[in-house]
Protein backbone atom coordinates (compact mmCIF):
# COMPACT_ATOMS: atom_id res chain seq x y z
CA UNK A 1 0.00 0.00 0.00
CA UNK A 2 2.50 2.45 1.01
CA UNK A 3 5.18 0.61 -0.68
CA UNK A 4 6.41 1.49 -4.15
CA UNK A 5 7.82 -0.42 -6.89
CA UNK A 6 11.73 -1.19 -6.37
CA UNK A 7 14.74 -3.10 -7.64
CA UNK A 8 12.70 -6.80 -7.80
CA UNK A 9 16.22 -8.16 -9.88
CA UNK A 10 17.58 -10.37 -6.66
CA UNK A 11 14.34 -11.37 -6.11
CA UNK A 12 13.08 -12.38 -9.89
CA UNK A 13 16.67 -14.59 -9.66
CA UNK A 14 15.74 -16.15 -6.41
CA UNK A 15 12.17 -16.78 -8.14
CA UNK A 16 14.05 -18.38 -11.10
CA UNK A 17 16.26 -20.45 -8.43
CA UNK A 18 13.26 -21.63 -6.83
CA UNK A 19 11.66 -23.15 -10.28
CA UNK A 20 15.02 -24.79 -10.94
CA UNK A 21 15.14 -26.64 -7.77
CA UNK A 22 11.18 -27.51 -8.38
CA UNK A 23 12.10 -28.95 -11.52
CA UNK A 24 15.04 -31.07 -10.29
CA UNK A 25 12.78 -31.85 -7.28
CA UNK A 26 10.43 -33.83 -9.59
CA UNK A 27 12.15 -34.85 -12.25
CA UNK A 28 15.71 -36.29 -10.77
CA UNK A 29 15.67 -39.51 -9.75
CA UNK A 30 15.94 -43.46 -10.23
CA UNK A 31 14.31 -45.17 -13.25
CA UNK A 32 12.25 -42.15 -13.56
CA UNK A 33 11.75 -39.43 -16.70
CA UNK A 34 14.55 -40.91 -18.92
CA UNK A 35 16.36 -37.46 -20.61
CA UNK A 36 14.00 -34.65 -21.92
CA UNK A 37 11.82 -36.64 -23.52
CA UNK A 38 11.10 -38.24 -20.89
CA UNK A 39 10.47 -35.13 -19.22
CA UNK A 40 8.20 -33.98 -22.34
CA UNK A 41 6.54 -36.88 -21.78
CA UNK A 42 5.51 -36.42 -18.13
CA UNK A 43 4.59 -33.30 -18.66
CA UNK A 44 2.16 -34.19 -21.71
CA UNK A 45 1.00 -36.85 -19.88
CA UNK A 46 2.39 -39.45 -22.11
CA UNK A 47 4.34 -40.98 -19.38
CA UNK A 48 3.47 -44.57 -17.80
CA UNK A 49 0.85 -44.68 -15.16
CA UNK A 50 3.66 -45.78 -12.96
CA UNK A 51 6.24 -43.01 -13.81
CA UNK A 52 2.80 -40.18 -13.41
CA UNK A 53 2.32 -41.37 -10.46
CA UNK A 54 5.31 -40.86 -8.93
CA UNK A 55 6.35 -37.65 -10.05
CA UNK A 56 2.53 -36.22 -9.94
CA UNK A 57 1.05 -38.19 -7.11
CA UNK A 58 4.21 -38.28 -4.42
CA UNK A 59 6.66 -35.73 -5.77
CA UNK A 60 4.48 -33.09 -6.65
CA UNK A 61 2.66 -32.93 -3.75
CA UNK A 62 5.27 -33.16 -1.66
CA UNK A 63 7.02 -30.60 -3.80
CA UNK A 64 3.85 -28.53 -3.39
CA UNK A 65 4.16 -28.96 0.46
CA UNK A 66 7.40 -27.75 0.77
CA UNK A 67 6.95 -24.56 -1.02
CA UNK A 68 4.33 -24.03 0.80
CA UNK A 69 5.08 -25.03 3.89
CA UNK A 70 7.79 -22.88 3.36
CA UNK A 71 6.45 -20.02 2.64
CA UNK A 72 4.38 -20.03 5.33
CA UNK A 73 6.81 -20.18 7.46
CA UNK A 74 9.10 -17.50 5.96
CA UNK A 75 5.59 -15.42 6.31
CA UNK A 76 5.66 -16.47 9.89
CA UNK A 77 8.96 -15.13 10.52
CA UNK A 78 8.58 -12.04 8.85
CA UNK A 79 5.89 -10.76 11.17
CA UNK A 80 7.14 -12.61 14.61
CA UNK A 81 10.91 -10.64 14.00
CA UNK A 82 8.74 -7.53 12.41
CA UNK A 83 6.92 -7.05 15.46
CA UNK A 84 9.80 -8.18 18.29
CA UNK A 85 11.83 -5.94 15.92
CA UNK A 86 14.74 -8.39 16.17
CA UNK A 87 16.13 -11.28 13.59
CA UNK A 88 16.20 -13.24 16.57
CA UNK A 89 12.28 -12.81 17.70
CA UNK A 90 11.19 -15.31 15.08
CA UNK A 91 8.72 -18.36 15.99
CA UNK A 92 11.32 -21.18 15.78
CA UNK A 93 13.84 -19.51 18.35
CA UNK A 94 11.17 -18.17 20.51
CA UNK A 95 9.52 -21.95 20.95
CA UNK A 96 5.69 -21.49 19.11
CA UNK A 97 6.39 -24.23 17.05
CA UNK A 98 7.29 -26.65 20.35
CA UNK A 99 4.32 -25.51 21.57
CA UNK A 100 2.50 -26.12 18.28
CA UNK A 101 4.39 -30.16 18.49
CA UNK A 102 3.10 -29.85 22.34
CA UNK A 103 -0.43 -29.76 20.99
CA UNK A 104 -0.17 -32.11 18.25
CA UNK A 105 1.50 -34.71 20.78
CA UNK A 106 -1.54 -33.87 23.27
CA UNK A 107 -3.74 -34.63 20.06
CA UNK A 108 -2.12 -37.60 19.05
CA UNK A 109 -2.09 -39.20 23.07
CA UNK A 110 -6.13 -38.14 23.72
CA UNK A 111 -7.52 -38.16 20.31
CA UNK A 112 -5.53 -40.47 18.03
CA UNK A 113 -3.76 -39.67 14.80
CA UNK A 114 -6.22 -37.31 13.41
CA UNK A 115 -5.56 -34.81 11.12
CA UNK A 116 -7.79 -32.17 11.87
CA UNK A 117 -7.64 -32.55 15.29
CA UNK A 118 -3.17 -32.26 15.14
CA UNK A 119 -4.16 -29.16 12.90
CA UNK A 120 -6.24 -27.90 15.92
CA UNK A 121 -4.00 -28.78 18.40
CA UNK A 122 -0.96 -27.12 17.04
CA UNK A 123 -2.74 -23.62 16.33
CA UNK A 124 -3.73 -24.12 20.02
CA UNK A 125 -0.49 -25.25 21.50
CA UNK A 126 1.39 -22.09 19.71
CA UNK A 127 -0.83 -19.97 20.67
CA UNK A 128 -0.55 -20.98 24.08
CA UNK A 129 3.32 -20.97 23.66
CA UNK A 130 2.64 -17.52 22.76
CA UNK A 131 0.45 -15.95 25.47
CA UNK A 132 3.21 -17.84 28.02
CA UNK A 133 6.13 -16.27 26.56
CA UNK A 134 3.89 -12.87 26.37
CA UNK A 135 2.89 -13.10 29.90
CA UNK A 136 6.33 -13.83 31.56
CA UNK A 137 8.30 -11.41 29.38
CA UNK A 138 5.57 -8.70 30.32
CA UNK A 139 7.06 -6.11 32.72
CA UNK A 140 5.41 -2.55 31.95
CA UNK A 141 5.17 -3.22 28.00
CA UNK A 142 7.45 -5.87 25.99
CA UNK A 143 11.18 -5.71 24.85
CA UNK A 144 11.98 -7.50 22.34
CA UNK A 145 15.06 -9.15 23.96
CA UNK A 146 13.31 -10.32 26.74
CA UNK A 147 10.62 -11.83 24.69
CA UNK A 148 13.32 -13.92 23.04
CA UNK A 149 15.10 -14.48 26.22
CA UNK A 150 11.93 -16.21 27.78
CA UNK A 151 10.96 -17.43 24.10
CA UNK A 152 14.15 -19.38 24.68
CA UNK A 153 13.30 -20.57 27.74
CA UNK A 154 10.00 -21.91 27.34
CA UNK A 155 10.91 -23.44 24.09
CA UNK A 156 13.70 -25.75 26.35
CA UNK A 157 10.87 -26.53 28.90
CA UNK A 158 8.28 -26.99 26.57
CA UNK A 159 10.96 -29.60 24.41
CA UNK A 160 11.58 -31.46 27.51
CA UNK A 161 7.82 -31.74 28.29
CA UNK A 162 7.32 -33.11 24.66
CA UNK A 163 9.98 -35.57 25.56
CA UNK A 164 8.44 -36.77 28.77
CA UNK A 165 5.01 -36.87 26.93
CA UNK A 166 6.51 -39.13 24.27
CA UNK A 167 7.68 -41.35 27.37
CA UNK A 168 4.46 -41.86 28.62
CA UNK A 169 2.35 -42.47 26.13
CA UNK A 170 1.91 -45.85 24.44
CA UNK A 171 4.62 -46.96 22.30
CA UNK A 172 2.56 -46.32 18.96
CA UNK A 173 1.80 -43.29 20.05
CA UNK A 174 5.64 -42.07 20.86
CA UNK A 175 6.40 -44.33 17.43
CA UNK A 176 4.11 -42.03 15.09
CA UNK A 177 5.66 -38.59 17.61
CA UNK A 178 8.99 -39.74 17.45
CA UNK A 179 8.87 -39.68 13.31
CA UNK A 180 6.64 -36.53 13.66
CA UNK A 181 9.23 -34.83 16.12
CA UNK A 182 12.03 -34.41 13.72
CA UNK A 183 10.35 -32.85 10.40
CA UNK A 184 9.64 -34.41 8.02
CA UNK A 185 7.92 -34.01 4.58
CA UNK A 186 7.96 -38.06 4.26
CA UNK A 187 4.22 -39.12 3.16
CA UNK A 188 3.30 -35.79 1.88
CA UNK A 189 0.25 -36.77 -0.72
CA UNK A 190 -2.45 -34.45 -2.08
CA UNK A 191 -5.32 -35.03 0.78
CA UNK A 192 -2.79 -34.34 3.12
CA UNK A 193 -1.17 -31.11 1.70
CA UNK A 194 -4.49 -29.31 -0.23
CA UNK A 195 -6.31 -28.35 3.02
CA UNK A 196 -3.39 -27.66 4.89
CA UNK A 197 -2.46 -25.60 1.85
CA UNK A 198 -5.36 -23.54 1.55
CA UNK A 199 -5.16 -22.68 5.25
CA UNK A 200 -2.20 -21.24 4.88
CA UNK A 201 -2.45 -19.30 1.96
CA UNK A 202 -5.39 -18.01 3.54
CA UNK A 203 -3.34 -16.91 6.80
CA UNK A 204 -0.53 -15.66 4.06
CA UNK A 205 -3.37 -13.17 2.93
CA UNK A 206 -4.13 -12.02 6.17
CA UNK A 207 -0.88 -11.09 6.60
CA UNK A 208 -0.55 -9.14 3.46
CA UNK A 209 -3.20 -7.39 4.02
CA UNK A 210 -2.27 -5.79 7.76
CA UNK A 211 1.21 -5.30 5.73
CA UNK A 212 1.40 -1.63 6.25
CA UNK A 213 0.12 -2.15 9.87
CA UNK A 214 3.11 -3.97 10.35
CA UNK A 215 5.25 -1.81 8.73
CA UNK A 216 3.98 0.90 11.03
CA UNK A 217 4.03 -0.67 14.11
CA UNK A 218 8.14 -1.01 13.85
CA UNK A 219 8.28 2.63 14.51
CA UNK A 220 6.95 2.03 17.65
CA UNK A 221 3.39 2.10 19.31
CA UNK A 222 3.27 5.86 20.09
CA UNK A 223 3.98 6.65 16.16
CA UNK A 224 1.92 3.86 14.45
CA UNK A 225 -1.04 4.91 16.56
CA UNK A 226 -0.61 8.53 15.97
CA UNK A 227 -0.79 7.60 12.27
CA UNK A 228 -4.25 5.71 12.48
CA UNK A 229 -2.93 1.97 13.26
CA UNK A 230 -5.20 0.38 16.22
CA UNK A 231 -1.73 -0.55 18.07
CA UNK A 232 -3.18 -3.44 20.39
CA UNK A 233 -5.75 -4.88 17.73
CA UNK A 234 -3.42 -4.79 14.82
CA UNK A 235 -0.75 -6.52 17.09
CA UNK A 236 -2.84 -9.04 18.34
CA UNK A 237 -4.35 -10.42 14.93
CA UNK A 238 -0.62 -10.47 13.77
CA UNK A 239 0.77 -12.75 16.15
CA UNK A 240 -2.36 -14.81 15.59
CA UNK A 241 -1.25 -15.07 12.14
CA UNK A 242 2.20 -15.65 12.91
CA UNK A 243 1.38 -18.22 15.37
CA UNK A 244 -1.37 -19.83 13.62
CA UNK A 245 0.90 -20.53 10.04
CA UNK A 246 3.65 -21.76 12.46
CA UNK A 247 1.34 -24.14 13.97
CA UNK A 248 -0.40 -25.24 10.56
CA UNK A 249 2.82 -25.93 8.93
CA UNK A 250 3.91 -28.06 12.30
CA UNK A 251 0.88 -29.79 12.67
CA UNK A 252 1.56 -31.36 9.04
CA UNK A 253 5.74 -31.79 8.88
CA UNK A 254 6.40 -31.31 12.80
CA UNK A 255 8.61 -28.74 14.02
CA UNK A 256 10.91 -27.19 10.93
CA UNK A 257 13.67 -25.22 12.41
CA UNK A 258 15.88 -22.46 10.84
CA UNK A 259 13.43 -21.08 7.71
CA UNK A 260 11.47 -18.48 9.69
CA UNK A 261 14.37 -17.61 11.02
CA UNK A 262 16.48 -16.93 8.20
CA UNK A 263 13.74 -16.42 5.08
CA UNK A 264 12.84 -12.74 6.21
CA UNK A 265 16.94 -11.76 6.87
CA UNK A 266 17.94 -13.28 3.28
CA UNK A 267 14.80 -11.54 1.42
CA UNK A 268 15.53 -8.69 2.86
CA UNK A 269 19.39 -8.72 2.26
CA UNK A 270 18.45 -9.38 -1.27
CA UNK A 271 15.84 -6.67 -1.65
CA UNK A 272 18.53 -4.27 0.20
CA UNK A 273 15.21 -3.40 1.84
CA UNK A 274 13.97 -1.58 5.09
CA UNK A 275 11.45 -3.52 6.25
CA UNK A 276 11.17 -7.17 6.37
CA UNK A 277 9.06 -7.92 3.33
CA UNK A 278 6.39 -10.37 3.53
CA UNK A 279 6.22 -11.76 -0.13
CA UNK A 280 10.07 -11.28 -0.12
CA UNK A 281 10.15 -13.76 2.49
CA UNK A 282 7.13 -16.31 1.33
CA UNK A 283 9.16 -16.59 -1.86
CA UNK A 284 12.55 -17.31 -0.18
CA UNK A 285 10.74 -19.73 3.24
CA UNK A 286 9.78 -21.77 0.04
CA UNK A 287 12.97 -21.66 -1.71
CA UNK A 288 14.94 -22.40 1.33
CA UNK A 289 12.54 -25.45 2.50
CA UNK A 290 12.38 -26.76 -1.27
CA UNK A 291 15.99 -26.94 -1.36
CA UNK A 292 16.39 -28.20 2.05
CA UNK A 293 14.01 -30.78 1.11
CA UNK A 294 15.88 -31.43 -2.08
CA UNK A 295 19.17 -32.14 0.08
CA UNK A 296 17.53 -34.14 1.84
CA UNK A 297 16.42 -36.74 -0.84
CA UNK A 298 19.14 -36.85 -2.55
CA UNK A 299 22.49 -35.82 -0.26
CA UNK A 300 22.69 -39.50 0.64
CA UNK A 301 22.12 -42.00 -1.53
CA UNK A 302 19.36 -44.17 -1.11
CA UNK A 303 18.41 -42.77 2.42
CA UNK A 304 15.84 -39.85 2.97
CA UNK A 305 16.85 -37.74 5.56
CA UNK A 306 13.87 -35.95 7.85
CA UNK A 307 13.82 -32.24 6.23
CA UNK A 308 13.73 -30.88 9.66
CA UNK A 309 17.47 -32.28 9.71
CA UNK A 310 18.66 -30.80 7.50
CA UNK A 311 17.39 -26.85 8.35
CA UNK A 312 18.48 -27.38 11.94
CA UNK A 313 22.21 -28.70 10.86
CA UNK A 314 21.96 -25.13 8.34
CA UNK A 315 20.08 -23.01 10.82
CA UNK A 316 22.87 -23.73 13.68
CA UNK A 317 25.37 -22.41 11.75
CA UNK A 318 23.18 -19.68 10.96
CA UNK A 319 21.88 -18.65 14.27
CA UNK A 320 25.80 -18.63 15.56
CA UNK A 321 26.64 -15.93 13.24
CA UNK A 322 23.39 -13.84 14.36
CA UNK A 323 23.67 -14.25 18.16
CA UNK A 324 27.61 -13.58 17.68
CA UNK A 325 26.62 -10.29 15.66
CA UNK A 326 23.49 -9.16 18.01
CA UNK A 327 26.24 -9.29 20.87
CA UNK A 328 28.43 -6.97 19.16
CA UNK A 329 26.06 -4.82 18.62
CA UNK B 1 -5.01 23.75 5.07
CA UNK B 2 -8.59 23.72 6.59
CA UNK B 3 -8.37 27.19 7.62
CA UNK B 4 -12.08 28.03 7.02
CA UNK B 5 -12.74 25.25 9.73
CA UNK B 6 -10.74 25.72 12.82
CA UNK B 7 -10.33 22.45 14.71
CA UNK B 8 -11.01 22.56 17.93
CA UNK B 9 -8.72 20.66 20.66
CA UNK B 10 -9.31 20.41 24.58
CA UNK B 11 -8.94 18.74 27.63
CA UNK B 12 -11.99 18.92 29.85
CA UNK B 13 -11.12 18.60 33.63
CA UNK B 14 -9.41 15.30 32.83
CA UNK B 15 -7.84 12.88 35.79
CA UNK B 16 -4.39 11.38 34.02
CA UNK B 17 -2.41 8.79 35.61
CA UNK B 18 0.42 6.55 34.66
CA UNK B 19 0.19 3.09 36.40
CA UNK B 20 -2.08 3.99 39.14
CA UNK B 21 0.31 7.09 39.86
CA UNK B 22 -2.03 10.32 39.35
CA UNK B 23 -0.05 12.64 36.86
CA UNK B 24 -3.32 15.39 36.92
CA UNK B 25 -6.16 16.15 38.24
CA UNK B 26 -9.29 17.86 36.89
CA UNK B 27 -6.75 19.08 34.44
CA UNK B 28 -8.75 21.74 31.87
CA UNK B 29 -6.84 22.94 28.85
CA UNK B 30 -8.17 24.83 25.68
CA UNK B 31 -5.91 24.95 22.66
CA UNK B 32 -6.48 27.78 20.36
CA UNK B 33 -7.46 27.18 16.51
CA UNK B 34 -4.76 28.36 14.03
CA UNK B 35 -2.22 29.21 17.20
CA UNK B 36 1.48 28.19 18.25
CA UNK B 37 0.75 27.22 21.63
CA UNK B 38 3.39 25.72 24.02
CA UNK B 39 3.60 23.91 26.91
CA UNK B 40 6.15 24.38 29.37
CA UNK B 41 7.05 23.30 32.68
CA UNK B 42 9.03 21.15 34.76
CA UNK B 43 10.07 17.22 34.76
CA UNK B 44 7.53 15.50 35.92
CA UNK B 45 4.46 18.47 35.61
CA UNK B 46 2.84 16.05 33.35
CA UNK B 47 3.03 18.70 30.47
CA UNK B 48 4.38 15.05 27.85
CA UNK B 49 1.11 13.04 29.83
CA UNK B 50 -1.42 15.78 28.94
CA UNK B 51 -0.49 15.85 25.29
CA UNK B 52 -0.38 11.91 24.55
CA UNK B 53 -4.07 11.93 26.37
CA UNK B 54 -4.73 15.26 23.25
CA UNK B 55 -3.62 12.55 21.02
CA UNK B 56 -5.38 9.78 21.69
CA UNK B 57 -2.28 7.69 23.41
CA UNK B 58 -3.40 7.78 27.16
CA UNK B 59 -6.97 6.96 28.21
CA UNK B 60 -7.92 9.57 30.94
CA UNK B 61 -9.29 7.81 34.19
CA UNK B 62 -12.06 10.38 33.80
CA UNK B 63 -13.01 13.70 32.32
CA UNK B 64 -12.81 13.79 27.89
CA UNK B 65 -10.65 15.28 25.52
CA UNK B 66 -12.37 17.14 22.99
CA UNK B 67 -11.51 17.33 18.93
CA UNK B 68 -13.84 18.82 16.91
CA UNK B 69 -16.15 18.63 19.74
CA UNK B 70 -16.09 14.89 19.68
CA UNK B 71 -14.71 12.91 22.68
CA UNK B 72 -11.80 11.67 21.04
CA UNK B 73 -11.76 8.12 22.29
CA UNK B 74 -15.09 7.74 20.76
CA UNK B 75 -13.52 8.31 17.23
CA UNK B 76 -11.43 5.62 15.58
CA UNK B 77 -7.39 5.80 15.15
CA UNK B 78 -8.19 6.42 12.09
CA UNK B 79 -10.21 9.39 12.22
CA UNK B 80 -8.22 11.06 14.81
CA UNK B 81 -5.33 10.49 12.85
CA UNK B 82 -6.88 12.28 9.54
CA UNK B 83 -7.18 15.43 12.12
CA UNK B 84 -4.62 15.31 14.59
CA UNK B 85 -1.11 14.46 14.14
CA UNK B 86 1.71 13.57 16.32
CA UNK B 87 5.06 13.93 16.55
CA UNK B 88 6.28 11.37 18.93
CA UNK B 89 9.40 11.11 21.45
CA UNK B 90 10.17 7.70 20.80
CA UNK B 91 9.68 7.14 16.84
CA UNK B 92 12.13 4.40 15.76
CA UNK B 93 13.22 4.52 12.21
CA UNK B 94 13.35 1.33 10.68
CA UNK B 95 17.15 0.51 9.71
CA UNK B 96 17.75 1.33 6.14
CA UNK B 97 14.90 3.49 5.25
CA UNK B 98 15.10 6.11 2.93
CA UNK B 99 13.39 9.37 3.05
CA UNK B 100 10.29 9.09 1.04
CA UNK B 101 9.59 5.57 1.90
CA UNK B 102 9.24 7.35 5.72
CA UNK B 103 7.34 10.22 4.62
CA UNK B 104 5.19 8.44 2.95
CA UNK B 105 4.16 6.46 5.70
CA UNK B 106 2.51 9.37 6.70
CA UNK B 107 -0.28 8.99 4.34
CA UNK B 108 -1.50 5.71 5.98
CA UNK B 109 -4.70 7.09 7.56
CA UNK B 110 -5.65 8.37 4.15
CA UNK B 111 -5.19 5.49 2.36
CA UNK B 112 -8.34 2.11 3.10
CA UNK B 113 -7.41 -1.77 2.49
CA UNK B 114 -5.60 -1.94 -0.74
CA UNK B 115 -5.95 0.81 -1.78
CA UNK B 116 -2.99 1.43 -4.37
CA UNK B 117 -0.55 4.92 -3.87
CA UNK B 118 -2.15 7.73 -5.43
CA UNK B 119 -1.37 10.84 -7.01
CA UNK B 120 -2.58 13.16 -4.20
CA UNK B 121 -0.68 10.61 -2.03
CA UNK B 122 2.84 11.44 -3.83
CA UNK B 123 1.38 15.35 -4.16
CA UNK B 124 1.09 15.28 -0.07
CA UNK B 125 4.66 13.43 0.24
CA UNK B 126 5.90 15.87 -2.07
CA UNK B 127 4.73 18.96 -0.68
CA UNK B 128 5.62 17.27 2.90
CA UNK B 129 8.95 17.11 2.04
CA UNK B 130 9.56 20.90 0.13
CA UNK B 131 7.92 22.46 3.65
CA UNK B 132 10.59 20.63 5.51
CA UNK B 133 13.75 21.46 3.01
CA UNK B 134 14.35 17.56 2.38
CA UNK B 135 13.49 17.17 -1.07
CA UNK B 136 16.98 17.10 -1.87
CA UNK B 137 17.80 13.84 0.18
CA UNK B 138 14.35 12.32 -0.28
CA UNK B 139 16.16 8.98 -1.59
CA UNK B 140 19.01 9.09 0.66
CA UNK B 141 18.74 6.35 4.01
CA UNK B 142 17.33 8.20 7.29
CA UNK B 143 20.08 7.13 9.45
CA UNK B 144 23.00 8.76 6.94
CA UNK B 145 21.24 11.89 7.99
CA UNK B 146 22.33 14.77 10.75
CA UNK B 147 19.97 15.09 13.63
CA UNK B 148 18.59 18.08 12.93
CA UNK B 149 17.32 16.57 9.27
CA UNK B 150 16.37 13.50 10.95
CA UNK B 151 13.88 15.33 12.70
CA UNK B 152 13.16 17.22 10.17
CA UNK B 153 11.76 13.88 8.14
CA UNK B 154 9.88 13.01 11.44
CA UNK B 155 7.99 16.12 10.81
CA UNK B 156 7.61 15.62 6.87
CA UNK B 157 6.01 12.27 7.85
CA UNK B 158 3.51 14.52 10.51
CA UNK B 159 2.68 16.49 7.44
CA UNK B 160 2.11 14.42 4.88
CA UNK B 161 -0.66 13.46 7.22
CA UNK B 162 -2.36 16.44 6.23
CA UNK B 163 -4.17 17.60 9.78
CA UNK B 164 -5.26 20.62 10.97
CA UNK B 165 -3.59 19.81 13.99
CA UNK B 166 -0.19 18.81 14.92
CA UNK B 167 1.08 17.71 18.61
CA UNK B 168 4.93 17.83 19.04
CA UNK B 169 6.64 15.36 21.77
CA UNK B 170 10.22 17.82 22.53
CA UNK B 171 10.85 18.27 19.03
CA UNK B 172 14.13 20.03 20.05
CA UNK B 173 15.17 17.56 22.29
CA UNK B 174 18.94 16.28 21.20
CA UNK B 175 19.24 19.34 18.39
CA UNK B 176 22.39 21.21 18.76
CA UNK B 177 21.10 25.21 19.03
CA UNK B 178 21.12 26.13 15.38
CA UNK B 179 19.07 23.02 14.27
CA UNK B 180 17.01 23.90 17.51
CA UNK B 181 16.45 27.50 16.32
CA UNK B 182 15.77 25.81 12.36
CA UNK B 183 13.33 23.77 13.60
CA UNK B 184 10.74 26.19 15.44
CA UNK B 185 10.99 28.62 12.35
CA UNK B 186 10.08 25.65 10.39
CA UNK B 187 6.99 24.81 13.05
CA UNK B 188 6.33 28.75 13.20
CA UNK B 189 5.92 28.73 9.10
CA UNK B 190 3.73 26.42 9.17
CA UNK B 191 1.76 27.76 11.99
CA UNK B 192 1.69 31.42 10.12
CA UNK B 193 1.62 30.02 6.10
CA UNK B 194 -0.59 26.91 6.85
CA UNK B 195 -2.98 27.55 9.55
CA UNK B 196 -1.46 24.64 11.41
CA UNK B 197 -2.72 24.30 14.87
CA UNK B 198 0.33 23.17 16.56
CA UNK B 199 1.40 22.29 20.28
CA UNK B 200 4.61 22.06 21.27
CA UNK B 201 6.27 20.45 24.55
CA UNK B 202 9.60 22.59 24.85
CA UNK B 203 12.10 22.36 27.49
CA UNK B 204 13.90 26.08 26.87
CA UNK B 205 11.87 28.53 27.89
CA UNK B 206 13.08 31.15 25.88
CA UNK B 207 12.46 29.21 22.61
CA UNK B 208 8.89 29.12 24.31
CA UNK B 209 8.90 32.47 25.04
CA UNK B 210 10.43 33.54 21.70
CA UNK B 211 7.76 31.17 19.46
CA UNK B 212 4.15 30.83 20.99
CA UNK B 213 1.26 32.63 20.50
CA UNK B 214 0.05 30.90 23.46
CA UNK B 215 1.99 29.80 26.28
CA UNK B 216 0.82 27.35 28.52
CA UNK B 217 2.76 26.57 32.18
CA UNK B 218 2.15 23.50 33.95
CA UNK B 219 2.93 22.23 37.48
CA UNK B 220 1.91 19.47 39.36
CA UNK B 221 -0.70 18.04 36.56
CA UNK B 222 -1.96 21.54 36.92
CA UNK B 223 -2.53 24.60 34.46
CA UNK B 224 -0.39 27.48 36.44
CA UNK B 225 -1.17 30.40 33.56
CA UNK B 226 -1.94 30.27 29.97
CA UNK B 227 -1.63 32.70 27.40
CA UNK B 228 0.47 35.62 25.44
CA UNK B 229 4.35 34.78 26.96
CA UNK B 230 4.31 38.64 27.28
CA UNK B 231 1.02 38.83 29.27
CA UNK B 232 1.89 36.32 31.85
CA UNK B 233 5.66 35.36 31.57
CA UNK B 234 6.89 37.26 34.93
CA UNK B 235 9.67 36.84 37.27
CA UNK B 236 7.06 35.42 39.89
CA UNK B 237 5.86 33.21 37.39
CA UNK B 238 8.93 31.21 36.41
CA UNK B 239 10.02 31.33 40.40
CA UNK B 240 6.81 29.71 41.40
CA UNK B 241 6.82 26.84 38.81
CA UNK B 242 10.22 26.25 37.99
CA UNK B 243 11.77 27.53 41.26
CA UNK B 244 14.20 29.16 39.75
CA UNK B 245 15.00 33.17 40.84
CA UNK B 246 15.16 34.72 37.66
CA UNK B 247 15.48 38.02 36.15
CA UNK B 248 13.01 38.86 33.02
CA UNK B 249 14.24 41.27 30.39
CA UNK B 250 13.17 42.03 26.47
CA UNK B 251 14.20 39.90 23.98
CA UNK B 252 16.15 42.56 21.98
CA UNK B 253 15.36 40.86 18.50
CA UNK B 254 12.06 39.64 19.44
CA UNK B 255 10.36 41.48 21.89
CA UNK B 256 9.34 39.11 23.94
CA UNK B 257 10.52 37.93 27.33
CA UNK B 258 14.16 36.72 27.95
CA UNK B 259 14.19 34.12 31.33
CA UNK B 260 17.49 35.00 32.81
CA UNK B 261 18.46 32.36 35.37
CA UNK B 262 19.90 34.29 38.58
CA UNK B 263 21.73 31.12 39.95
CA UNK B 264 24.38 31.01 42.81
CA UNK B 265 25.93 34.32 40.90
CA UNK B 266 22.27 36.15 41.57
Amino acid sequence: MTSRPRNPSLVLIAFILTLVVLFATLFTGQQVAQGTKGIWQLLTGDASQYQSIVVWQWRASRALGALIIGAGLGVSGAVFQSLVRNPLGSPDITGFNVGAFTGVLLSIAWFGNLYWMSVLGAILGGLCAALLVYLFAYREGHSGFRLIIVGIAISATLTAFNQWLSLSVSLETAMTAALWSAGSLNGMTWSKVLPAAILLILLMLIALAMNSRMKLLEMGDDTAAALGVSVNKSRLALMFVGVSLTAVATAITGPIAFISLAAPQIARRLENNASISLTASALVGAMLLLAADFLAQHAWQGITLPVGLVTISLGGLYLVYLIVREGRL
Amino acid sequence: MNSNSPSLLAAESVTLSYDQTVIAKNLSVQIPPEKFSVIVGPNGCGKSTLLRAMSRLLVPESGKVLLNGRNIHEQTTKDVAKQLGLLPQSAIAPDGIKVMDLVSRGRFPHQKWFQPWREEDQDAVDKAMAATHITDFAHQHVDQLSGGQRQRVWVAMALAQQTPVLLLDEPTTYLDIAHQIELLDLFQDLNQKNGHTMVAVLHDLNHACRYADNLIAMKDGHVVATGKPSDIVTEDLIESVFGLPCLIIEDPISGTPLVIPKGRQG
